[in-house]
């Protein structure tokens, strides 16, 4: 962990002893609800996902507690990974309709 | 499918329980159900509509564009002489709250824990403004007068007095720009003949968590479409009143069988008052709802950048956030 000290960290994972893999709580530091509302209804559409819930630990501190509980063995990162890139590529198709719509009206004008 | 109920004391959500109903994404299903449709447009207003998409996802898009799309403001600001009445830090405050004309995708966050000298700004991330105003007494007024538009000069400093002070290769690259305040006639403070101000203030980017000055919409709100089913036909008197229960254009009244029928033409228009639940002979005849995934949005801009360009900085933030953990994500699995 040389040089480490001075880098903020961004993504943590905490898992309770003895558990596997399925079940991981990540650490999000500078997020809040934007994301971990909007995450949090990406993976809970995950059809391997059992439980799948954020907190806000502290109001004062810019940090949420995402925890997720897969069922069947997967390991919690790839719903957290799927949910990530299925956000992603909500944003895309939202940008491309909001476009061709801004386009759309622009022209007609 | 949900549907949200108004009453008239509560909302409810009727939740439709459908057996083997699939709620796993699909994204060929939110293709083909998300439609946009822009309302309305001008230069600093915008209204548009997202249909298909979840509260969850719309209210983030609306938590950035008030929160989390950067721009530029006052920061820091270096006062050189201020006899003016009005306070150092009350100046300063005020400064910091005028919106500034600059495009900030073309400039860069300043790096946190530098020392706070002028020299401190570089071309790539600082803008300096001066405001420079000294009031005198009209040589030219008449003896008696007691308008102080006419006994003395410069005595209101409006934000149209802050001078761009271009660094670096700033003249060249923002030639065209013009850089300074959106607006030119914003009250900063009043003078008095022998005061003055003599100030320097340079401008960064920032985010509206960090302070609200550098929140780049007047405001950015969404209201869900109402949904208003009569239960069975109105006519006659009845329907003269239905009508006046709601907001003008939404209730129409068609002449069939040389009766008026109330029908329901444009829910789009109405407020949402509830008037109508408080006859009790009209309050079991219609269902007032909204309509869960048809957002539609307002957005104000203070003058930064237009609308839309506001709209899609917002949704490449949500992107680039996705983006940030899918990548912390990579590395840690490559370690």
């Amino acid at each position: 962990m040389a040089g480490e000290g001075e880098k903020k960290p961004v993504l943590e994972m905490v898992q309770a002893d003895g558990a596997d893999e399925g079940c991981v709580t990540f650490v999000l530091h500078d997020e809040d609800h934007t994301l971990g509302n909007s995450l949090r209804y990406m993976v809970m559409k995950n059809a391997d996902v059992e439980f799948c819930g954020y907190s806000i630990t502290h109001p004062s501190e810019s940090k949420i507690n995402f925890r997720i509980q897969t069922r069947g063995g997967i390991p919690a990162t790839e719903p957290l990974r799927k949910g990530l890139n299925d956000l992603s590529d909500v944003c895309q198709h939202v940008l491309n309709t909001f476009q061709v719509r801004f386009c759309f009206r622009f022209n007609s004008n | 499918q949900q549907n949200v109920s108004i009453n008239i004391n509560d909302l409810r959500t009727i939740l439709y329980l459908y057996v083997r109903y699939d709620d796993t994404w699909d994204m060929q299903r939110f293709q083909k159900n998300f439609t946009m449709d822009i309302v309305d447009l001008d230069e600093n207003c915008m209204e548009f509509d997202m249909v298909g998409i979840d509260a969850a996802i719309a209210n983030a898009f609306r938590r950035i564009l008030l929160a989390e799309v950067p721009t530029m403001a006052v920061e820091k600001v270096f006062i050189y002489n201020n006899t003016s009445i009005i306070q150092d830090e009350v100046l300063a405050h005020r400064l910091g709250l005028i919106p500034i004309k600059a495009d900030p995708r073309l400039f860069e966050y300043r790096n946190a824990g530098e020392e706070s000298g002028e020299d401190a700004g570089s071309e790539i991330d600082t803008i300096q403004l001066q405001l420079k105003v000294k009031c005198s007494r009209n040589p030219r007024a008449s003896k008696d007068s007691s308008d102080p538009q006419e006994l003395y000069l410069n005595h209101m400093v409006y934000s149209g007095d802050m001078k761009w002070m271009p660094i670096g290769n700033q003249a060249d690259v923002f030639a065209d720009a013009n850089i300074g305040p959106v607006h030119d006639d914003i009250l900063i403070a009043q003078l008095r003949p022998g005061q003055e101000l003599d100030i320097i203030m340079h401008c960064v980017k920032g985010i509206g968590k960090d302070h609200a000055k550098f929140s780049p919409v007047a405001t950015a709100s969404y209201r869900l479409l109402p949904e208003i089913t009569l239960l069975e036909p109105i006519e006659g008197e009845k329907a003269e009143r239905l009508k006046r229960c709601f907001s003008r254009g939404v209730i129409h009244l068609e002449e069939l069988n040389g009766k008026k029928v109330a029908m329901v033409v444009n829910s789009r228009l109405d407020t949402c008052s509830r008037e109508v639940l408080r006859h009790d002979d009209l309050k079991n005849l219609v269902k007032l709802g909204r309509v869960r995934d048809h957002f539609i949005f307002t957005v104000e801009s203070t003058g930064v950048l237009p609308p839309e360009v506001l709209v899609t900085e917002a949704i490449k933030v949500l992107m680039t956030k996705c983006q940030r953990f899918l990548n912390e994500l990579d590395n840690t699995d490559m370690e």
